[in-house]
């Protein structure tokens, strides 16, 4: 998938989480492939300085907007005005990509501010698929989803994550956003290998990949790692992320980072590290 | 009903327990199987995280007056009372203000609510649509008589009030223009306009008839109608009306004018 590619444009190779306090020094770069993500919800709202940056960055870059709120794998439908408005960035912005997270965040009127898990039985399989679809009709078009970080073991799956999300996919005709760092942080807490989760994913699929950096839990330590986007990304991550894209090939791939932000320049150097990376792997293959 | 459950209640019926358990007792916590686990406590936290870090972010005055400590226990407390329900949390934050006027570890801060709801409308006017503002020359090209006819329209951004007794617009005030809190304080009354006609939030000291009259243009009244019920408000304001309307104008008060043609 060549998301955004206009005639004589260059693909998206690496992007960027772009946080408020970046917002000129992100407008002005020009680094080679270089696209912005942002969280769709910090932008949901009437008017005001935050549309007006996005409008601005968004005449100088191809955009990702990232939900974490819409609640696809909630008991409860998406909430129908958040629908609408992520409809109204979506008309607006024209991103190259749109995507939410497996995960639920919604009941009862409550929005619970995380991305929280669920036994992955074959009634949430039909759910989250009617949401996906829900989320696809608001906005007319695909987006992805994305495997979450985990720190519970859970009963009552009867899906593999990886043959759910594959499942999803095809019925609802969604993309995968693959997150490496939640791969790595979800094996170590659940005690499986993150190379045969990342070996048997369905690379054909992936629309995106998210890179991002974790720390183990101030009370239990390495055995818990808590994928809190407050470092950069970590050895064994970008390891994964040679293997995936030796294996799939280079696909637009962002460098997070929500906490502990440093300065644009070393961000931006975390994103050329990956975007060398991705080029590199595309001459090899070609 | 049985036990013949549908598909839909058994994840609804997992997703009320695990939601009963992050925030809720242990009685709570003992009906989801899940909580026992050291993992549960990285979602209790996360949550609780996200929403206090987003009352800090939006209500900076009163995180400066009150200390982090104190903000984040006060904050933890609102937070359970009162979830988020959408998930733009910059504009998480609705009551607050009267949950601080209601807090007994606040009695000691009067000023403490009104501080809250300054805050809290300046992120109103920061989030709220963009729009025109109606400038000092089109109300002067309106005749007399259809002036008075017409219904200035407040600004979507445009926010005001007005605190009797309380120095709370200078104690506010200071804490955004970077002024020390500790000054001696005028200990009187106040009234503030806040509004972003274009760019950034801004703000300006307003008299009490600037307030009654603003209060009666959103009622939908008239220009003349809101002169007089600012001159209710404060009689004797009509003879300085030349000072403060086009104060209001400039401010940016008002998107259009409406009624103003046949």
């Amino acid at each position: 998938m060549a998301p955004h590619r206009g005639a004589g444009a260059p693909a998206l190779t690496a992007g960027l989480g772009l946080k408020a306090e970046h917002y000129g020094e992100a407008l002005a770069c020009r680094a080679d492939g270089l696209w912005f993500e942002v969280h769709a919800e910090n932008y949901m709202v009437d008017g005001g300085p935050r549309l007006a940056w996005l409008e601005a960055i968004r005449g100088e870059h191809a955009l990702s907007l990232h939900g974490v709120s819409l609640s696809v794998a909630g008991a409860e439908p998406p909430d129908r005005s958040a629908l609408d408005r992520l409809a109204a960035l979506v008309r607006r912005f024209e991103p190259a990509l749109v995507s939410e997270h497996l995960a639920w965040s919604r009941l009862g009127g409550s929005y619970l501010p995380d991305l929280l898990p669920f036994p992955r039985s074959d009634e949430a399989l039909a759910t989250v698929c009617a949401n996906v679809a829900r989320v696809q009709e608001a906005i007319g078009r695909p987006i992805a989803i994305e495997n979450p970080s985990h720190y519970l073991t859970l009963d009552g799956h009867d899906w593999s994550e990886i043959d759910f999300l594959d499942e999803i996919a095809r019925r609802t005709g969604c993309s995968l956003l693959l997150d490496i760092n939640n791969v790595f942080v979800s094996a170590r807490n659940l005690g499986t290998v993150a190379e045969d989760y990342l070996d048997a994913f369905p690379a054909a699929r992936v629309s995106e990949v998210h890179l991002a950096g974790h720390r183990p839990d101030p009370r239990v330590g390495e055995a818990l790692l808590i994928d809190s986007h407050d470092a950069p990304v970590a050895a064994e991550v970008w390891t994964l992320f040679e293997r995936f894209t030796r294996r799939a090939g280079a696909r637009p791939t962002l460098i997070e980072r929500d906490a502990e932000l440093p300065a644009f320049a070393e961000l931006l150097g975390e994103r050329d590290a990956a975007h060398a990376r991705l080029v590199g792997d595309v001459a090899l293959a070609a | 009903m049985g036990d013949a459950r549908t598909p839909a209640a058994s994840l609804q019926s997992f997703q009320r327990d695990f939601a009963a358990a992050l925030f809720g007792s242990d009685d709570a916590r003992a009906g989801c199987a899940a909580a026992s686990q050291a993992g549960f406590d990285v979602y209790r936290n996360t949550i609780m995280v996200a929403c206090v870090d987003a009352l800090a972010a939006s209500f900076p005055s009163v995180f400066q007056l009150v200390g982090e400590a104190w903000f984040r226990d006060a904050a933890a407390l609102f937070v359970r009372g009162r979830p988020p329900t959408e998930g733009g949390m910059a504009s998480y934050g609705e009551g607050f203000a009267e949950f601080l006027a209601d807090f007994e570890p606040a009695r000691e801060l009067p000023y403490l609510p009104g501080v809250a709801r300054l805050d809290r409308l300046w992120s109103e006017a920061h989030l709220a649509a963009d729009g025109p503002v109606v400038g000092a020359t089109a109300l002067a090209a309106l005749a007399p008589s259809a002036l008075a006819v017409a219904v200035l329209v407040p600004h979507p951004s445009a926010r005001w009030a007005s605190f009797a007794d309380l120095p709370v617009v200078t104690i506010w005030r200071r804490h955004r223009e970077g002024l020390p809190l500790d000054g001696e304080l005028p200990w009187v009354g106040e009234s503030v306009l806040l509004a972003r006609p274009a760019g950034e939030v801004r703000w300006q000291a307003m008299e009490p008839s600037g307030v009654a009259f603003l209060a009666a243009c959103a009622s939908g009244r008239s220009f003349a109608d809101a002169v007089d019920a600012a001159e209710q408000a404060a009689p004797g304001c009509v003879d300085e009306l030349g000072t403060w309307l086009p104060a209001l104008l400039a401010a940016g008060a008002f998107t259009r004018i409406e009624g103003d043609s046949p």
